[in-house]
């Protein structure tokens, strides 16, 4: 193998020896599985399960590779990578995920192992992306910048990365378990809609330890994560996850997909019994062998060190006199960056949400463009979110206007972080082999119609999340106003919700009414905006705070009137 | 053939190597555009799926193989459900991209 590491930069995990031979094995193992399958050896419904461990899924067109970003952070020697692949196997673009990952829409099972290959070039892979399994963990995209920042989630995710993989008992689960952390005040992450949801948090003494939440999750039946345990120190993090686990694995149901997830376990045993069979375990795991020991955590810690950053002053002259002169910048800074710890640096989001664009697509010259500019600008290491942007979490407050031209230039310096221009999708019907009706189109029509910044930023914080079906990629249930497709005898309908949170106070939005069809949807929801804003007390009320004021039926009246 | 009540079907997998969309033609060939594919009336549909479906997997050609309704618009035949229109040309929101590309 032609190794290409990523390079000794920040934040980013360097492969050892045992990582690089793991994931080379892997991939030689797969191929030797594709050629068996071509050869007529293995019959699909033996080869199916195989593929999906390695993230390759059929779809609607062809196979789909969905590509793990741990924890949402790579560098720019591997989003290069990922570009080269997207120009050389698939059709020049790449989609970018809310579980932090990247898919490939039009793969060939016969192309797939020399993809893998390459990936293993860079210290990437597709494991944990599909299976029932412990998938990819997420957390912050701001994480080890944001200023807000207690513990740095990545040094737990990694360690979960590594305990999770190929974990004899952990690869054959009831289901799909999804794992999110959070390392700072505000919840980035979705934490509390994950199988497991972990706070890590800092005791009076300064030590690292972690709230837990179990049984979150979206789906046909959405559960906000419930309180397990208020305090676990870091010591025992593994061991606690590990007894949680095994009372899933055990206890878990295998005999129904829809009643299979740790949240139904969790609400039919009831919390309290679930978290007894926890402690339970947990006592029986504490120990040497599941102790997390400081000196490990410490080695992990060093991939994650602090960037060099320079001595600058607090405010950036340079940037201030760019936005004096500069009213689109300007509106660029205030929407879509973020304060960062270091004096003098800030935290970019580049939108990948244009007016009227796909949600989350990006181009093979859009992602080497943020490679060179991560490179510039940022360490070379970026982000992905879970709301499908790109983050620069390292840039100096001096170079941001240069950032942002170069951006500007390629379709990339969209304002409308946070904002209703910044909506989730999932692929919907367009790709997904799963979903019922179409998710882009509806996106697209959205943020065309809202495209004026100013109209957008009057409006202010407001999520809008679009899912093609009841699997809920698109996160519809925790969105302030959600949206989900669904098939009403051929014709494509949408559900609209309402008051969804996907933060600490995390929500489950509740249905306004009757689904619209695709050409009422985006009246329906200008009309919701309208109402808002004819309703809020001021600029600083959210629309999720006007709405809880005056309830749904002044937006219903809107919206249903004349029915 | 349609049958009395005029349902028509089409029979579809994706090719094994490379998962593209591909329609039962005549004389059982596997071919890669809807306009080829052949028809069957309702009540024929299901012995020719149950060929298809031994075929494709005989031969390591197809998976994922079902038979699926066709209407007829203006006279050409189309799929019925948004899905197998969108498999049978290629993403609504990319024109450029799929079997449409190339029409």
């Amino acid at each position: 193998m032609n190794h290409i590491a990523p390079g000794a930069r920040a934040g980013i995990y360097h492969y050892d020896e045992i990582d690089r031979r793991f994931v080379g094995e892997r991939v030689e193992q797969f191929r030797k599985q594709v050629e068996r399958r071509l050869a007529g050896e293995l019959t699909e419904e033996e080869f199916k399960p195989i593929r999906l461990m390695n993230g390759l899924y059929l779809q609607l067109h062809a196979y789909m590779l969905r590509i793990a970003v741990p924890y949402g952070v790579m560098s720019a020697v591997q989003l290069r990578k990922l570009s080269e692949i997207g120009r050389k196997y698939d059709r020049g673009y790449g989609h970018f995920t809310t579980r932090q990952n990247l898919q490939y829409n039009w793969i060939k099972l016969e192309d797939t192992p020399a993809i893998l290959n390459e990936l293993a070039d860079v210290d990437m892979h597709a494991l944990q992306t599909s299976g029932n399994c412990v998938r990819n963990v997420t957390t912050d995209q701001f994480v080890g910048a944001a200023a807000d920042e207690v513990v740095d989630g990545r040094v737990y995710a990694e360690i979960l990365r590594q305990w999770t993989t190929l974990h004899p008992e952990f690869t054959y689960l009831p289901r799909k378990f999804k794992i999110a952390i959070s390392g700072a005040s505000s919840d980035r992450a979705a934490v509390r809609v994950h199988d497991v949801g972990l706070l890590a948090r800092r005791n009076e003494a300064g030590e690292a330890g972690f709230t837990f939440y179990v049984g979150g999750g979206l789906g046909r039946s959405p559960f906000i994560g419930k309180l397990v345990r208020e305090w676990v120190a870091e010591e025992d993090f593994v061991a606690y996850l590990e007894a949680i686990l095994r009372v899933y694995n055990q206890y878990g149901r295998r005999d129904n997909i829809y009643k299979a997830r740790i949240k139904i376990l969790v609400h039919e045993l009831g919390l309290d019994t679930f978290r007894q069979e926890v402690e339970e375990e947990f006592e029986r795991l504490r120990g040497p062998k599941y102790r997390m020991a400081p000196e490990i955590v410490a080695e992990i810690r060093k991939h994650f060190a602090p960037p060099p950053f320079e001595e600058l002053a607090e405010r950036s002259d340079i940037l201030e006199r760019a936005k004096a002169t500069d009213p689109a910048f300007a509106n660029w800074v205030a929407v879509n960056v973020a304060e960062h710890r270091a004096p003098g640096y800030a935290i970019a989001t580049i939108s990948l949400k244009p007016p009227g664009g796909i949600p989350g697509d990006a181009t093979c010259d859009q992602m080497d463009l943020i490679a060179d500019l991560a490179e510039r600008h940022s360490f070379g290491e970026l982000r992905v979110s879970h709301v499908q942007n790109i983050v620069l979490a390292h840039v100096k407050q001096d170079e941001l206007y240069d950032l942002w031209q170069q951006l500007d230039a390629a379709g990339l310096g969209t304002a409308n972080a946070g904002l209703i221009g910044d909506i989730i999708a999932c692929p919907g019907l367009d790709y997904c082999a799963l979903a019922n009706a179409r998710s882009i189109p509806l996106a697209q029509a959205i943020s065309a119609r809202f495209a004026d910044p100013i109209r957008q930023r009057t409006i202010g914080e407001l999520g809008i999340k679009i899912s093609g079906c009841i699997n809920a990629c698109g996160h519809h249930h925790i969105a302030a106003i959600g949206i989900l497709g669904v098939d009403k005898k051929g014709t494509e309908f949408y559900q609209i919700t309402v008051g969804g949170d996907p933060t600490l106070t995390t929500a489950i939005g509740d249905i306004l009414g009757p689904a619209v069809t695709e050409t009422e949807a985006v009246d329906a929801i200008e009309a919701i905006v309208e109402v808002y804003l004819a309703n809020r007390t001021g600029e600083d009320e959210r629309f999720v705070d006007t709405l809880k004021r005056v309830g749904h039926a002044p937006f219903k009246e809107r919206i249903y009137a004349a029915d | 053939m349609p049958s009395q009540d005029g349902s028509l079907k089409a029979i579809t997998a994706n090719r094994l190597r490379d998962g593209v969309v591909v329609f039962l033609g005549a004389d059982a060939a596997w071919v890669e555009a809807f306009a080829d594919a052949a028809l069957f009336a309702a009540a024929d549909a299901d012995a020719a799926l149950a060929a298809a479906k031994a075929q494709a997997e005989g031969e390591q050609f197809g998976v994922d193989v079902y038979a699926f309704d066709v209407e007829t618009e203006n006279g050409v035949p189309v799929p019925v459900k948004m899905r197998e229109r969108i498999r049978a040309l290629g993403p609504s929101v990319r024109l450029d991209l799929g079997k449409q590309a190339a029409a």
